[in-house]
């Protein structure tokens, strides 16, 4: 027995050492540069941001290996940092309308949609994204969105096909929203009764009451249920490799084609086209494994401090 | 000393008016996308569930017809595989951890490393599974050196041994203590023997847990890129690249044959059907406080 | 200043279960009114109602009329009014834990809208030291958390955040039976002091501190309110001979 729970550190150790052996190649000859710039010209790269028209420095070149991580760090953050805007609010909302409005009736059946919308894998959100969604934000949100917000140099479309950032980031946000929001009605359920009591006995709306007696004593579990949700937009897959645009550049607007950290390991790994090229996917994976450990450690410690080690679900 | 000020008053009970109103509305919000993928999965799949899809393996690309049905043999083998690797070990793991090492450091720690496995992304799992088997020219590890079913099994099993290790966990810590007293009181021997009354009490949960697991693992694509790789033919071999429905449904999805995203949703279908089914029984299990009595 | 509380035909439910029968009585103002009874007799609830705190939960009822001054609270108002009106402070503290003793004070001013910092600083001050708090915590009060005092300093900080509103009555729900007996004396003295300028009502199990604190006592017993008359009466010579068994520890 004692063997078999071992065995989890195992795995562990087991991966990195594979990870960082893989990784010598790249690591050797490009170093941290491997993350940021590297040779190519910073000015390049801003200018290549802002203007759609401009050529775009070529980063990821394993014909030439020359190998830059920086659009596809770019890509992972700025979708899964839109998925966050899009999520968070609303699922703070779904939790506090079920832990504190709902009428009992409801609760059960909206509690085991949201357990749904958490099972479903992630390759049928990524087939249902590329056949309505992206169709859908590529005739009626993307235009609106140029035409309204165009003016920001956020919104302007190149290639109108629908995929990109911004639809990456709508379904990782359908999908990390049903974590965010159990574990955010897990710990404001641990919040004791008396203190919702304490503040409606001094004549608190119900709104106020879970403001100040509920989310208040919360904030900090949910603020480790948020970034959970960082963390499996960070690792987030097919859904985003279907849907981004598979293009390693880096542009301003949110309605580019993109690529993330986890899409090219995806794209690229089986058929990779030498030792070097090995070698830098390999690091991809890495750096993904040390950010989402310490992105998931901190998250667990601080739901973990709110509700004091009751064993939490697996999930 | 009341401060008596109506316009004050109003305003809280509007803003409490309208936090209700965002509340509900972002419950719509977040229901209406699960409709609707249900919805349109089940419109878009049903027409393509034939006796041929489950039958037949794909036609080459172009001609219509065909099935998944090397898929889901090959999502079998898979399973299997990562069964026969995740469900003892992951067990072993619950046992100890609810049991032999309650409370201690040892067992908080890796309680938490489990957890923190669990949010590691799968195709990071996948790299691993490639650098150890699929890579390497060697004798040791078996079937290695190319693509295999195997290394994707292997992938799936490790993904499986947190989830049902913690689960395990958790169904044998809800056994009432009362079971375990009565055990004891009854003078049984030794740890074996309590051990095996504490299991067989918690073992519809532990099944259920392991089922979760199963059905999670069963969805996933992106450790099979490049391990299993995909099959378009029947294989079951252990030592060959191998079809998995996760893996045909993202090909094809991705193709640009009508016949083939027709496919992909009948898949999709098949594959939702059999999760949804999981997380049904598995809330049913721990509704019913299956633990509540002592038998 | 307090007021009376006027009590007609008070009848309370949770869901099915028929937890206040025909409650009648008049609480006079500026007293301390005690109620004392076994437990699950009804006196919490009895409490709450006049607060409406009885109505946080779901399944409860309420009908009959309770005038609190000339204000028929269920009629005539609206939870929100009448709890600022009528503060209650709980059997276990319940301080925020999340807030300093300034922030735990001035919760309520802030729900009401007061902003002004100077006046927030002279409400906290008086409610403090009206709760004789003040002394122990004046050189602490914005750097330590509600929730890292004793337990005696903590039900005084909820009283003086109940006070910081200016309720016009105070319900204390059995306020010092988590306590220890220095803290319970202490919270003693504070309600002879209260009286004074709030109406109190106390539910106690102690019959003692109901004989050292109230004027006026009731008892309740299965739901009903069998006596309500003058301390010194019910505990010397009650007219019920139910109260009698009651004081006389036949029961409890």
């Amino acid at each position: 027995m004692l063997l078999c729970a071992l065995s989890i550190f195992g795995i562990v150790a087991l991966i990195a050492t594979e990870l960082v052996m893989g990784s010598q190649l790249t690591w050797h000859q490009f170093g941290m540069s491997f993350f940021s710039w590297g040779e190519t010209p910073l000015i390049d790269i801003l200018k290549a941001f802002s203007d759609p028209t401009a050529t775009q420095p070529n980063y990821w070149d394993p014909v030439n290996g020359h190998f830059s991580a920086l659009p596809f760090v770019y890509g992972t953050l700025v979708s899964s940092i839109l998925a966050l805007l899009m999520a968070v609010p609303l699922a703070i909302g779904l939790a506090v309308f079920l832990t504190e409005m709902c009428p009992g009736v409801l609760r059960g059946p909206l509690a085991f949609v949201t357990e749904l919308l958490a099972a479903i894998p992630s390759v049928i959100y990524g087939l249902w994204a590329v056949f309505v969604l992206v169709p859908l934000m590529r005739e009626y949100v993307n235009p609106l969105l140029i035409k309204t917000l165009g003016w920001t140099g956020f919104f302007n479309d190149a290639n109108p096909t629908g995929l990109g950032f911004l639809s990456a980031g709508v379904i990782l946000a359908i999908m990390i929203l049903p974590i965010i929001s159990s574990l955010t009605r897990e710990v404001m359920s641990a919040v004791p009764h008396s203190q919702r009591e304490a503040v409606l006995a001094l004549g608190a709306t119900r709104w106020e009451m879970i403001r100040m007696g509920v989310l208040r004593n919360a904030r900090i579990g949910i603020v480790g249920a948020v970034i959970l949700g960082l963390g499996r937009a960070l690792g987030e897959t097919m859904a985003v490799t279907m849907v981004v645009g598979n293009t390693a550049e880096i542009h301003r607007s949110l309605l580019a084609n993109g690529a993330s950290m986890a899409s090219v390991i995806a794209n690229e790994y089986g058929e990779a086209s030498s030792e070097l090229h090995f070698s830098a996917l390999t690091e991809i994976g890495l750096a993904l494994f040390i950010v989402t450990i310490i992105v998931n450690a901190l998250a667990r410690l601080l739901v973990w401090a709110v509700t004091r080690g009751a064993p939490a679900r697996a999930t | 000393m009341a401060k008596g000020n109506k316009i004050r008053e109003r305003m809280r009970a509007v803003t409490d008016h309208v936090a209700t109103g965002l509340a509900v509305l972002s419950t719509f919000l977040v229901v209406a996308p699960l409709v609707a993928i249900f919805v349109y999965l089940v419109y878009k799949g049903a027409s393509s569930l034939n006796l041929a899809f489950f039958t037949e393996i794909p036609k080459p690309e172009g001609e219509s017809g065909g099935g998944m049905a090397n898929g889901i043999l090959g999502s079998g083998v898979l399973l299997g595989v990562a069964s026969c690797i995740g469900i003892p070990i992951g067990i072993g793991g619950g046992i100890f951890l609810a049991e032999f090492g309650r409370g201690t450091k040892l067992a908080n720690a890796i309680r938490f490393t489990a957890d923190v496995l669990n949010g590691v992304p799968s195709i990071v799992m996948g790299v691993a599974a490639y650098a150890l088997i699929v890579k390497p020219q060697n004798h040791i590890i078996p079937f290695s050196g190319h693509f295999s079913a195997f290394s994707g099994g292997v992938a799936l099993g490790i993904m499986m041994i947190p989830t049902v290790c913690r689960t395990t966990e958790e169904m044998l810590l809800m056994v009432p203590h009362a079971v375990r007293e009565a055990a004891l009181a009854l003078g049984v021997p030794n740890w074996r023997s309590v051990l095996s009354i504490t299991v067989k009490t918690a073992s519809p949960g532990i099944i259920t847990g392991c089922m979760l697991a199963f059905a999670r693992v069963a969805g996933e694509t992106a450790p099979l890129i490049f391990t299993a790789l995909g099959n378009q033919f029947w294989s079951a071999s252990l030592d060959r690249p191998i079809a998995a429905l996760p893996l045909q449904i993202y090909v094809y999805a991705l193709s640009p044959y009508d016949d083939l995203h027709r496919l992909a949703w009948g898949g999709a279908l098949v594959l939702i059907v059999l999760i949804v089914l999981a997380v049904s029984l598995v809330r049913f299990v721990a509704g019913r406080g299956v633990l509540k009595g002592a038998s | 200043m307090g007021v009376g509380i006027e009590v007609t035909n008070l009848n309370a439910w949770y869901g099915a279960n028929h937890t206040l029968q025909d409650i009648n009585l008049n609480i006079p103002a500026n007293h301390a009114t005690a109620l004392i009874g076994p437990s699950g007799c009804g006196k919490s609830t009895f409490v709450r109602c006049l607060n409406r705190m009885h109505e946080t939960n779901p399944i409860a009822r309420v009908t009959g009329t309770v005038r609190i001054g000339d204000l028929d609270i269920y009629e005539d108002a609206k939870p929100v009014e009448i709890r600022r009106r009528v503060g209650m402070v709980f059997q276990r503290p319940n301080p925020f834990p999340t807030m300093s003793i300034y922030d735990n004070v001035a919760a309520g001013l802030k729900l009401n809208g007061y902003s002004n910092r100077r006046v927030l600083d002279e409400i906290v001050e008086k409610s403090l030291k009206n709760s004789a708090l003040w002394d122990e915590v004046k050189d602490d009060l914005k750097k330590k958390s509600g929730a890292s005092l004793s337990g005696g300093q903590q039900q005084r900080l909820c009283i003086a955040r109940a006070l910081a509103v200016d309720p016009e009555v105070l319900l204390m729900d059995e306020p010092a039976s988590a306590l220890d007996p220095v803290s319970t004396s202490k919270i003693e003295d504070l309600i002879f002091q209260l009286k004074t300028q709030y109406t109190i009502v106390i539910v106690t199990h102690n019959m003692q501190q109901a004989a050292r604190v109230a004027e006026k006592t009731g008892f309740f017993l299965n739901g009903r309110m069998v006596e309500f008359d003058s301390t010194h009466k019910i505990f010397t010579n009650p007219s019920d001979k139910r109260t009698e068994d009651y004081i006389t520890g036949r029961f409890g």
